[in-house]
């Protein structure tokens, strides 16, 4: 079996026409044709060539992922084109550069296409008058609510103001007053003064979630968003409107009030609850996660994520968590508080001294590849059958899997499970009815719903139980070593289209609680008697160069972004 | 930068005439109380100074004229305080509402750390509500270090009232002028 390690998606595309135009007199060359918000190459914009030259061009209504809409008008240049002769040739100048015949109308940056030579002009003074007088009509009714508004810290309407606001209105008159607090759905708070009315939401619910239920009602200063009567706006994807509406206007019911955007902390990660694996970032404050907001990946899940998946983080911080190591005492005694060392010492001795084929292993694809990896150490060491669990729900058009694990193909490729996840567990039932298997390892799963039921267990000489919450499974554990959630520690996922992807640790494991591959290592060790990697950037390079399925890849060659492995 | 040690001069190196020197200044101050019996002392803390207009002393939360918590919870004084003596609680969505109209949120808890406090004044300078003032307490004991933490409850009590525009209370007098969009408080 060979596999390729590539980042790319898609063969790579016919090569594009490149064309020089200059920003802010800094030449520079750019692709004639560019991905629009569906990824189809429309012609490039002046807004698109500015991000290639590196230079800011502030603006409200456009969005990479959006279709775009024109009407914020923030950010208006100007520009210039070569000038031509009645006979159709570029005019020179007497140095023989082409004349640039500059537009007496600024434009909108964001729609007007680029053409070849010419320039646009980012920083003029009547740039700049321009964008203070579309920041002053927008800041006419806007009710100025910073100190109470979730978005403060993050609002594009506070960060042009710096650059380019006023520090006093001049608009004499009462503001127009809106509804407040509007209750949107069952996720979304609207606070519709607030509105810069940019229509991004609208057209994310309209052309992404394909579920229309924005709108604008009412005319001029009494624009105001709403969702169409009678109906609540609650699809999966709401809570993406709140990450690009660019302003307070839109909040987030679960963030509200929770904490400002200033004190959190942003790390890296995934989300685990189905087996796309959108990109996330997990805000938190001394140890305690806020929220998860979606991390751009075009590879996987581009700038969204579902709400479900956005919401699913509040049993990490659930009071039952485990969070000691616990040992049966001898004889029928319950299960008593014990330390690592004594724990994995005991599990060592048992395991090596148990015969060929008389251990199983049920592990879970909601472990991290390198975990998984290290499980199957032990299974090969100790002959053992393994397993995992499946777990399905519903699949939808946009991101969400039917698989709700997160690292399904994980399992596969460092054989935990078949294709066929789950098929082997009669069999493991089996062997415990039969007497064969007498050790039974369980990582992350409640076996005792798959047909492993309790009088099994009991059959059991050693039942050793990792998890992050209680269960009927940790119950009746010989032995439970607390692990922790995918927040609390490093690894990686392999999603169901084969995109490797590592995430970060935000938060750390409450009590005793530990990453599960720094003590499946030591474990690992004991049993097999062989040293591994103690980082996990090492364990990682080590499963890429014994896994055949993992061939090629590396730590931080996964980068932010991921890499895919053929499945 | 080395500064160089300027050399003693010989009146300097006598040594005996800044002894002299020393002795007139106690010898004047003797007189002025043991003579003219003038009191250069006070008698803290039955008797206590009065302290400048700009007397920056410990920081207190303040109430509007109407009995209302100012503080909507905005947490910038907490990011602004040097030293970190400053710990709010949001309410959060479900939690307790602002107790005056239109403001939306006040916080759950709100504590300052008296003993790490250095009265810079950052906090009153940064808020945008008018809510926290250094006032001229600076005499804050206790025997233990708990009580020194300071709720929000007990910052309330000691900061009193302190008037000043409403702007929320404007703002919702302002919407409900309007007939086109009743405004739910
Ligand atoms: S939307 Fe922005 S400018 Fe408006 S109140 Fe909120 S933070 Fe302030
Ligand atoms: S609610 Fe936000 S995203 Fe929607 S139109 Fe208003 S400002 Fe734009
Ligand atoms: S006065 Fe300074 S140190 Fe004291 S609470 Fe305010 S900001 Fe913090
Ligand atoms: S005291 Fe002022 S600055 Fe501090 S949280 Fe309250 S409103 Fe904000
Ligand atoms: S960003 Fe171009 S008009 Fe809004």
């Amino acid at each position: 079996m060979s596999t390729t390690a590539t980042t790319e998606t898609k063969p790579a595309a016919p090569a594009i026409e490149k064309i020089k135009v200059k920003v802010d007199g800094r030449e520079i060359e750019v692709p004639k044709l560019m991905p629009d918000w569906t990824g189809k190459l429309t012609p490039t914009t002046m807004i698109q060539a500015c991000e290639l030259a590196k230079t800011d061009v502030p603006h409200y209504c456009y969005h990479p992922k959006l279709p775009i809409a024109g009407n914020c008008r923030m950010c208006l240049v100007e520009f210039g084109t070569p000038a031509l002769g009645p006979d159709r040739k570029p005019v020179l100048n007497p140095d023989g550069t082409a004349k640039i015949a500059k537009s007496p109308r600024p434009a909108i940056a964001c729609a007007t296409p680029i053409s070849p030579g010419m320039e646009i002009y980012n920083n003029t003074p009547t740039v700049k008058q321009m964008r203070e007088g579309v920041l002053e009509f927008l800041l006419i009714n806007h009710p100025l609510d910073c100190p109470i508004c979730d978005q403060a810290g993050e609002c594009k309407l506070q960060e042009y103001s710096v650059d380019y606001g006023q520090s006093a209105s001049r608009f004499a008159e009462a503001k127009v007053h809106k509804p407040k607090a509007v209750d949107l759905g069952p996720r979304i708070m609207l606070d519709d003064e607030r509105c810069i009315l940019c229509t991004r939401c609208v057209r994310f619910t309209r052309d992404v979630a394909g579920d229309d239920k924005l709108g604008i009602v009412n005319r001029g200063s009494y624009n105001t968003i709403a969702a169409y009567p009678g109906t609540q706006f609650d699809n999966n994807y709401t809570l993406n409107t709140v990450d690009i509406c660019p302003v307070g206007a839109l909040t987030s019911k679960d963030f509200r009030f929770q904490m400002r955007v200033w004190f959190l902390k942003e790390t890296k990660s995934l989300c685990n609850s189905c087996g796309t694996g959108c990109n996330v970032l997990v805000s938190s404050r001394e140890e305690k996660m806020y929220r998860y907001t979606p991390r751009e990946n075009d590879a996987v899940n581009g700038p969204w994520m579902c709400d479900a998946g956005r919401l699913n983080y509040k049993w990490v911080g659930r009071a039952d968590r485990l969070k000691d190591v616990l040992m049966r005492g001898a004889g029928q005694g319950g299960l008593v508080k014990t330390t690592w060392l004594t724990a994995i010492n005991d599990i060592s001795d048992k395991l090596k001294r148990a015969p060929a084929g008389s251990v199983a292993i049920v592990a879970s694809a909601r472990q991290t590849n390198e975990e998984l990896y290290l499980l199957a150490k032990l299974k090969a060491n100790l002959g053992a059958l393994s397993d995992s669990v499946e777990h399905t729900g519903e699949a939808d058009r946009l991101l969400v899997s039917a698989d709700k694990n997160p690292n399904t193909n994980g399992a596969r490729l460092n054989g935990i499970c078949y294709t066929e996840i789950g098929s082997n567990l009669p069999q493991i039932a089996q062997g415990i009815q039969s007497g064969k298997i007498k050790t039974l390892i369980v990582f992350g799963e409640d076996v005792t719903t798959q047909g492993i039921g309790a009088d099994l267990l009991a059959k059991l000489d050693t039942l050793i139980v990792s998890d992050i919450l209680p269960n009927a499974t940790t119950q009746l554990a010989h032995y439970v070593l607390p692990g922790a959630a995918h927040v609390e520690k490093r690894g990686s996922f392999t999603n169901t289209k084969g995109r490797v992807q590592k995430f970060m640790k935000a938060v750390e494991a409450p009590g005793d609680a530990r990453a599960e591959w720094e003590f499946l290592h030591d474990l690992v060790h004991n049993v097999t008697g062989k040293n591994g990697y103690v980082t996990i950037e090492g364990l990682f390079n080590q499963m890429a160069a014994e896994v055949p399925g993992f061939a090629g890849l590396s730590w931080a060659g996964l980068g932010d972004t991921g890499v895919t492995v053929t499945i | 930068m080395i500064v160089d040690r300027r050399p003693l001069t010989f009146w300097e190196k006598l040594y005996l005439p800044a002894i002299v020197g020393g002795l007139k200044v106690t010898l004047k101050h003797a007189y002025s109380t043991l003579i003219q019996r003038k009191v250069v002392t006070m008698e803290y803390p039955e008797q206590k100074w009065t302290l400048p207009e700009n007397y920056r002393g410990a920081p207190y939360l303040v109430k509007d004229q109407e009995g209302s918590t100012k503080c909507v919870s905005c947490q910038l004084c907490e990011f602004v305080c040097p030293p970190k003596a400053i710990r709010i609680t949001p309410p959060g969505a479900s939690g307790q509402k602002a107790d005056r109209a239109n403001a939306e949120k006040m916080p759950k808890e709100f504590e300052i750390n008296m003993l790490r406090c250095i009265y810079c004044g950052f906090c009153q300078e940064v808020c945008p509500e008018e809510a926290i003032f250094l006032l001229k307490d600076y005499s804050i004991t206790s025997t233990s270090r708990e009580e020194l933490v300071y709720n929000k409850e007990k910052l309330l009590a000691l900061g009193g009232e302190h008037g000043g525009i409403q702007k929320w209370k404007h703002k919702l007098e302002e919407a409900k002028a309007q007939e086109n969009f009743p405004v739910k408080v």
